[in-house]
């Protein structure tokens, strides 16, 4: 018996990192929102490493809160350890990265939820999409129960047709022993959506007082910490713990090699693909077999539980394979195992079928975000969960859609490489992945997208008028250094001989003295005696915009004729076997992907310049006609 | 949009050449290349003007041109447009092009000209079929052309240049997006040791470019053959001046005389040897020893034989020794009866033509065999030459990219910086084979660095 539950705008299929940041920002852009998963005691779960951030996925989460989402206010009320990493590399790679309390982020998120206005919070499995005339108009759970809807956003993660293997054994099973989502593959499949398999893992937990931590590495948080958020005072974080660093040995390879017929990979059990960068301890043994050792770091839960997370021994052998290896560790030779690792399969789709707003282009009103995108990663989850719940609201409040392109943020290049190029294996992001890494740094997050935020209505005007705020007084100081002389001076002279940099001869702007790699704006404090005042962060801004000012200024030319490109709307179920000139096989891959934009088009492999100029005279043409 | 530059008239050698110059910054590209007797610049010029003046490259003076202005919209593009006429010669030419492109403009792709006269209004509907087929057909013949390009040893060295980028950038990469794992931290020096060396091959396969250099400096040429076949005779008619000394006399010439000849779109660099033949003199043997030398070191033979009567033992060396060559068989005198059995050359598959050097008959037929060993017929020419330039250019791109990531190392600039360059390098290189740059970077982490939980 099928059963009606009422009518909302956007339904979120699961309540993982992607589907809490698409169901707070559907709703608070005013839709009203019903948010499904399977255990409302699994909500913003961390199933793997109980971290936030990290390269390039610390970006993610300073531009997700710079756009109005979530997480990074999570991450600043739940961590326990926070480090800038990539200190002295650059600041284009500087990344921030938090040990969070799992259970305590859990927490937070549900209650968030739950305040949310607009935002309905239930468990229930969804078994079915309802599609008619190639529009979403409703889901329904397996209990029967349909609600109307306007639009769908699957964010299922690992829950999909969820299979676990431990070595010989595999049962069905979402992550962290969750029920797995048993019917939905199947409905989507009927309404013609292209889905695949992959695979990811997770090492095991294992109990603090089995640890001897007295023999490992010990590593500490930063002294002075960064915030996620750009609204948290960092005056109010403190470290609260440690981890630690310990290496595998040759006998710890031995004991893998020896039982590598009882894993499920080799054994060929596991059909799905999985992550290149995420390999597990079996895999990174056979195939970078020259390595002596390979480091694991040893990391808390949580501040209420003596859980450790083994960070780097993620494994699908048995479990009392894992305990043989482990034992062979130092510091590890009493380990107690209270989780054992395991493989996971599931469901996900081919991200290709996607348009840059998420939504499918054949199923108007259906959106996918996070795992179930190809993706990998709670950060990059969360990016996609903003991006589908932004866009599912602004095309029911019929606004225009919010798309971030490559330039913007790496949110853009995330949803961009996976909607133009797909993905084989589980993306996970990364700063190389971005070609305009300078311009895209995490300390101007809020530069780059807190206006687009608080244009959507995620951002408050007060936050927004301290942007602009902070924009003007950088702006006011750049201009003040670079138009200040500073005169040589004895003083001055045996300062810069001593950061190893020449002394003037001759008077100079003080902007000049900034641009040399050997000082900074800090640095010359000194001999600027009408320095103002300045908050930290309008200073650093100052230091780096001048610094990198030629680099910036030429990744902006490269953005500008980009983004002419990207301006130039392509149409929608074109058949390009039709237009002129056109090689068979772009033709066949234009055809395949149906790119939104030019930008677009020119992205895809085997699509040629001279295609694209084609395809520039054919949309002159039939604009004309 | 970008300035964009190209010749517009046939690359051949012809009377006048026209080299075009479109875009925003078309005039004050075309400043930096050209000097007007007046003194005036482009950029001060009204539309529809011209001026009398030279190109030159830096110091050295290319050519006397004619710059005609042209002022958006009034130009065949719609765009800021300059013009100039030169003397023609594909070499001159060329030359004034690059010097265009090293002063900002970029190289046009197959019928951009044209695409950019139908985007800013120029030609009509009706006309914009005909520039989707000239875009389609050009491009198919470059593709086509760069892919036999790809064989080349040149586009190897550059693919292996790209290759040790790609390594460094994996390098980088890993470092940078897995600070935690025990990956080796990237030193400045030796980033800085790959980067020269990469340098210097990309600097080396420049000046060695293959076609390009083809298209300057001209094939290098030897005329041979047994004494007194009429070589010497072939060669002046060839150069049109008496430099050879031309007597009844076997063995006259004793040296190796050079001179640069067109044949039609063709350079010839030609060698007149001396006649290859077993002697006794001293000095005569000295010139059969250069002129066998110069048979391994040319780029073509132009082999000559004496129709007039039946191969002799010398002709069956000589020919022996140009089997492996690009050869032309020349049977010379051809106003005589043929008593020579040619069924040699075809045995051995080589091109033969009939040719009598006293009465310039028979020339265009040597043409048109040379032009079919390096394939450079009416089709194919501009093409090869075009796909070759653009090549040139990635590679210089690379190396300027390069340059500017050497002095930031050197000035002591943080890695993220260095990087961005050593990415653009990667990138120009890439563009050779069409990869993308952040694939192939992500590929080179995974596949050499064990990284991840």
């Amino acid at each position: 018996m099928n059963y009606n539950m009422g009518e909302f705008d956007v339904a979120v299929v699961g309540a993982g990192h992607a589907g809490v940041e698409a169901a707070l920002a559907s709703a608070r852009l005013g839709c009203k929102t019903v948010m499904f998963t399977i255990s409302l005691d699994q909500i913003a779960n961390m199933p793997c490493n109980p971290s936030i951030g990290g390269t390039a996925k610390g970006h993610l989460v300073r531009e997700i809160d710079a756009l109005g989402g979530e997480m990074g206010k999570a991450a600043d009320k739940c961590f326990i350890q926070s480090r800038m990493l990539n200190r002295g590399k650059g600041p284009a790679v500087h990344s921030l990265r938090v040990q969070a309390d799992r259970v305590k982020y859990h927490n937070y998120m549900k209650e968030v939820c739950e305040k949310q206005q607009n935002l309905f919070v239930k468990q229930a499995e969804v078994a079915e999409i309802i599609v008619e005339d190639g529009k979403i108009s409703g889901i329904r759970t397996s209990l029967g129960a349909e609600y109307s809807v306007k639009a769908v956003i699957i964010s299922t993660g690992t829950y999909l047709k969820g299979k676990i293997h431990i070595g010989e054994k595999s049962y069905e099973s979402g992550p962290d022993s969750a029920l797995p989502s048993k019917y939905l593959s199947q409905s989507l499949t009927d309404c013609g959506v292209e889905l695949r398999r992959f695979k990811t893992g997770t090492p095991c937990r294992v109990n603090k007082r089995s640890i001897n931590f007295d023999i490992m590495e010990r590593q500490d948080g930063d002294q002075d910490i960064t915030p996620f958020s750009f609204e948290t005072d960092p005056a109010t974080l403190d470290n609260k713990v440690s981890c630690y660093v310990t290496y595998t040995n040759s006998k710890t390879h031995e004991v893998i090699l020896a039982n590598l017929d009882r894993s499920p990979l080799y054994s060929g059990k596991i059909e799905g693909v999985g992550p290149r960068y995420c390999p597990s301890i079996e895999d990174k043994i056979v195939r970078f077999s020259d390595k002596p050792r390979h480091q694991l770091f040893v990391e808390p839960m949580g501040l209420t539980t003596e859980e450790y997370y083994l960070q780097g021994m993620s494994s699908s052998l048995p479990e009392d394979v894992q305990l043989a290896f482990l034992k062979t560790i130092d510091g590890l030779e009493d380990v107690e195992i209270m989780r054992p690792a395991y493989a996971i399969e599931y469901d996900c789709c081919n991200p290709t079928q996607l348009l840059p707003t998420l939504e499918f282009k054949k199923i108007k009103g259906l959106y996918g975000a996070g795992q179930f995108n190809g993706s990998s990663g709670y950060e990059e989850a969360a990016a996609q969960g903003i991006v589908a719940g932004i866009n599912a609201a602004l095309k029911i409040k019929k606004r225009e859609p919010m798309i971030l392109d490559r330039a913007s943020s790496y949110i853009g290049t995330l949803v961009d490489d996976l909607v133009t190029k797909g993905c084989s294996d589980p993306y996970r992001m990364m700063t190389s992945r971005s070609e305009y890494r300078l311009v895209l740094r995490q300390d101007n997050a809020d530069q780059r997208l807190t206006p687009i935020g608080h244009k959507l209505g995620l951002i408050s005007d007060e936050r927004y008028e301290r942007l602009m705020d902070k924009i003007r007084l950088t702006d006011e100081e750049i201009h003040r250094v670079k138009t200040t002389n500073i005169a040589p001076s004895d003083s001055l002279n045996d300062f810069l001989e001593s950061k190893g940099t020449s002394i003037l001869t001759t008077g100079c702007k003080l902007a000049d003295l900034i641009r040399r790699p050997q000082l900074n704006y800090d640095d010359i404090a000194a001999f600027d005696k009408n320095r103002p005042v300045l908050p930290d962060d309008v200073c650093e801004q100052v230091d780096l915009q001048i610094k990198y000012e030629g680099y910036i200024s030429k990744q902006m030319d490269q953005i500008e004729l980009m983004r002419k490109f990207e301006n130039v709307k392509l149409p929608e179920n074109t058949d390009y076997s039709q237009v002129r000139g056109l090689r068979l096989e772009a033709a066949e891959k234009l055809n395949k992907l149906q790119p939104f934009s030019l930008g677009q088009a020119s992205r895809i492999s085997g699509v040629s310049p001279a295609d694209v100029s084609l395809l520039s005279v054919w949309l002159q043409k039939s604009k004309e006609k | 949009m970008s300035t964009i530059a190209a010749v517009s008239t046939p690359d051949a050698t012809g009377g006048i050449a026209v080299i075009r110059v479109s875009g925003e910054k078309a005039l004050e590209i075309a400043d930096k290349v050209f000097t007007s007797v007046s003194g005036k610049k482009a950029v001060d010029m009204e539309g529809y003007t011209c001026a009398y003046g030279y190109a030159s490259d830096g110091d050295e003076r290319l050519d006397d041109c004619i710059l005609t202005v042209f002022r958006a919209p009034h130009s065949y593009t719609g765009e800021n447009t300059a013009e100039i006429s030169c003397h023609g010669g594909i070499y001159v030419t060329r030359r004034i092009l690059r010097t265009l492109i090293n002063n900002g403009a970029d190289n046009a792709l197959p019928g951009e000209f044209t695409k950019r006269a139908f985007l800013n209004g120029k030609l009509d509907l009706t006309q914009a079929e005909a520039v989707m087929d000239v875009i389609s057909a050009k491009s198919e013949r470059e593709l086509k052309m760069a892919e036999e390009l790809r064989d080349g040893a040149a586009f190897k060295l550059a693919d292996k240049c790209s290759g040790k980028l790609i390594k460094i950038l994996g390098d980088l990469a890993a470092w940078a997006d897995y600070p935690e794992e025990d990956i080796p931290a990237v030193e400045p020096e030796n980033l800085k040791m790959v980067l020269e060396e990469v340098r210097k091959e990309l600097s080396s396969l420049v000046q060695n470019y293959d076609a390009g250099r083809i298209i300057r400096e001209g094939i290098l040429t030897a005329i041979v053959g047994r004494p007194n076949v009429g070589k010497s005779t072939l060669f002046n008619s060839l150069s049109g001046v008496q430099r050879s000394i031309v007597t009844d006399i076997a063995g006259t010439t004793r040296d190796i005389v050079e001179e640069t000849v067109r044949l039609g779109d063709i350079v010839l660099r030609l060698s007149d040897t001396a006649g290859i033949r077993d002697t006794d003199d001293v000095i005569e043997g000295i010139g059969v020893e250069m002129a066998e030398k110069m048979i391994d070191s040319a780029e073509l033979v132009i082999a000559v034989f004496d129709g007039g009567c039946p191969l002799t033992e010398d002709d069956l060396y000589l020919i022996n020794k140009i089997n492996n060559k690009n050869t032309v068989a020349v049977i010379n005198k051809n106003d005589i009866d043929l008593k020579l059995d040619t069924s040699i050359f075809k045995e051995n598959n080589i091109q033969f033509v009939y040719l009598s050097a006293k009465e310039n008959t028979g020339i265009s037929e040597l043409k048109s065999a040379i032009e079919n060993i390096f394939m450079l017929n009416e089709t194919s020419f501009n093409t090869v030459s075009a796909a070759n330039e653009r090549q040139k250019c990635c590679i210089d791109n690379a190396i300027k990219s390069i340059d500017s990531a050497i002095l930031a190392i050197d000035s002591g600039e943080l890695l993220d910086a260095v990087n961005v360059l050593i990415d653009e390098a990667e990138q120009s290189l890439l563009e050779l084979t069409g990869k993308k740059i952040t694939e192939s970077v992500v590929d080179e982490v995974f596949s050499r660095f064990c990284v991840g939980k």
